[in-house]
């Protein structure tokens, strides 16, 4: 790939400042040649999104500000995805807070009622993000469109606001951090499991202000929505972006989806990072976050046992096509544990469509399982599946903080969908190998 | 700026959920949120604290979810600045942001004790403790990492709206 950055010249002999693919979309957007690690740069955003928790102090400070229309109406989205179908009177007001605003700024994307989906899990469908974008949302899962080669960070409600007003916000470049992943997948090992493990390596703050950029032939080889889970919880290890550089997977997946024209951005060979890590995907099995945070995991067969109340399969890490149909392959003919309850989350409702008629819902209902509409619902103790004070639950959504899904005295375990599906039906948490022994 | 308190003790990795839990995410008034201020790490916090008292944490506080909520809650309920050895970083924009000061002081943290009076200079970041529990203790001065020139705008500008309707008038 020709580099056309270039630092300064010696002679004839141009000298190219190498850059990451994370200072590489950096730079476009700030209309500069290159960046570093460090520097501050104020950048054009493609996407500002926002959601019913967020939203609703940005749309205040927005009108607050004097300003009349956002910049533009096509680059402002909003989901109101977290307490929908409205929890209560007071989310029901801030949901009308939204939809006012949308109405009135005309924007492109607002979703409501029957379109409504998690936020990160709509984007990339609807193909409102793409690759080489530059994305801000007032939500911490945000890094999820990494897994597109799109630089995307979670901001606050402020930032928010400046950027519907400006259409751009700052930024410090990040130092990137370069993950390695080579070797042949476990069985039922997926994009999940190596995130958790790399958290359960480096730490909750072990990327903190950082870039992580994932590569290698096992990234090359995971699915888009394997690769969507990983980059959706960089912001568990504290990092500013997680990010994949694009290829024929990407293609493949926006090909068919993108409102825009898009751009693969990858990094230079020479890229300084601050720190590269290397991983073999043969030491890593199915892993298990314990209680209070995402960096206590444990391998599957360490876990012992723990008996499960409620098993959650849902959320922007894990309500996709191939998380669903991994837990419906598991719980095919079975029965969900009767100390148990299990709840499943379709994370769209092209999604929920789609598993009505592959024939998923017919599994889960048999087995015993709740099916709920699109929301972020109980991921944050929002609604649709609050736990009462001692119960325990294992999800495949992305934090176990204290009080997450409930009662301060619950707990959350986090794993895989295929972990989630075998806990339900042993109503303790299990290896996917105990309920079925043919992996496909 | 100068703020004088008592300091309240936070363990590491104190997360937005336990600043102000999701269950009460229903609204934004800063009074409501106010109330659950640090609810589920320390459930007696708004009671026991007093307007213009200081949290100190350990490492990354305010990790996890990029709710404004979390520094609009400690601010409303009096608290005048946030110690901690670090930040998590939208935490720590967002305050930025929104007016709460805060500073990144790892020894600081270390020498104070829950109860200790701390007195803070915002401009110079120095932090001092000024009336210690421990008997024969002298006060100690620390140096706070100084704010970056960028951020020190934004405070002094009065936040981030006020310095983008200040740019876009300058143009």
């Amino acid at each position: 790939m020709i580099n056309t950055n270039y630092r300064f010249e010696v002679g004839r002999k141009r000298i190219y400042m190498p850059m990451t693919i994370t200072e590489k979309i950096l730079a476009k957007h700030a209309g500069l040649k290159e960046v570093k690690p460090g520097q501050l740069i104020n950048a054009k955003v493609d996407i500002a999104l926002g959601n019913d928790i967020t939203a609703p102090i940005a749309i205040k400070e927005f009108k607050a500000s004097g300003a009349k229309k956002v910049f533009n109406k096509n680059k402002v989205v909003l989901v109101p995805d977290h307490f929908t179908p409205n929890k209560d009177i007071k989310s029901a007001e801030q949901c009308k807070v939204l939809r006012n605003f949308a109405h009135e700024q005309k924007l492109k994307h607002y979703f409501d009622g029957g379109d409504v989906g998690v936020e990160h899990a709509l984007l990339p469908e609807k193909g409102i993000v793409v690759p080489g974008d530059l994305v801000i949302g007032a939500d911490s899962h945000t890094c999820t469109y990494g897994a597109l080669g799109a630089f995307a960070t979670g901001v606050g409600s402020t930032d928010l606001a400046a950027a519907m007003v400006t259409g751009e916000a700052w930024f410090k470049v990040p130092e990137s951090m370069k993950f390695i992943f080579k070797g042949k997948f476990n069985k039922w090992v997926e994009g999940k499991d190596l995130i958790l493990y790399l958290i359960g390596e480096i730490g909750v703050d072990g990327a903190l202000y950082r870039a992580m950029e994932f590569c290698g032939s096992a990234i090359e080889r995971l699915s888009m929505d394997s690769r969507l889970s990983m980059c959706n919880m960089a912001i568990e290890a504290g990092a500013k972006n997680g990010i994949i550089a694009p290829d024929k997977t990407t293609k493949t997946y926006v090909d068919k989806r993108a409102e825009r024209p898009y751009k693969f951005y990858s990094s230079d060979e020479n890229a300084i990072y601050c720190d590269v890590r290397e991983y073999d995907c043969a030491d890593i099995e199915p892993q298990v976050a314990f209680p209070h945070l995402p960096e206590n995991t444990k391998n599957i067969s360490d876990v012992g046992n723990v008996p499960i109340d409620q098993v959650v399969v849902g959320s922007c890490t894990n309500g996709r096509m191939e998380d669903l149909r991994v837990a419906a392959k598991i719980m095919k003919g079975k029965k969900i544990a009767s100390s148990t309850r299990m709840i499943i989350i379709p994370a769209t409702p092209l999604i929920y469509k789609q598993a009505m008629d592959e024939g998923l819902f017919d599994i889960y209902l048999k087995a015993g399982a709740i099916i709920s509409p699109p929301t972020c619902g109980p991921c944050l103790g929002g609604h649709m599946g609050i736990l009462a004070e001692g119960e325990r639950a294992l999800a495949t959504t992305n934090r176990n903080f204290v009080g997450r899904m409930g009662h301060p005295k619950s707990e959350v375990y986090l794993a895989n969908p295929a972990v989630a599906a075998a806990t339900a039906v042993k109503g303790r948490i299990a290896h996917p190998d105990e309920v079925i022994k043919k992996h496909f | 700026m100068k703020f004088k308190g008592k300091a309240w003790k936070f363990s590491a990795d104190i997360d937005t959920d336990q600043i102000i839990p999701a269950r009460y995410l229903n609204t934004s008034d800063p009074k409501e949120l106010a109330r659950h201020c640090m609810e589920d790490a320390d459930q007696q916090f708004v009671n026991k604290m007093k307007p213009g008292d200081i949290i100190v944490a350990d490492k990354n506080f305010g990790c996890g979810s990029s709710r404004e909520h979390a520094p609009i809650a400690i601010k409303a309920v009096g608290v005048s600045c946030v110690i901690a050895k670090s930040f998590a970083r939208i935490f720590y924009r967002n305050s930025f942001n929104m007016g709460l000061p805060i500073l990144e002081c790892p020894e600081a943290v270390d020498a104070i004790k829950e109860g200790d009076e701390v007195e803070i200079d915002l401009n110079s970041g120095e932090i001092a403790i000024m009336q210690s529990q421990i008997e024969n203790r002298k006060s100690q001065i620390f140096k706070a990492q100084a704010i970056p020139p960028f951020m020190q705008e934004l405070i002094n500008t009065g936040g981030l709206m006020k310095w983008v309707k200040k740019k876009v008038k300058t143009g």
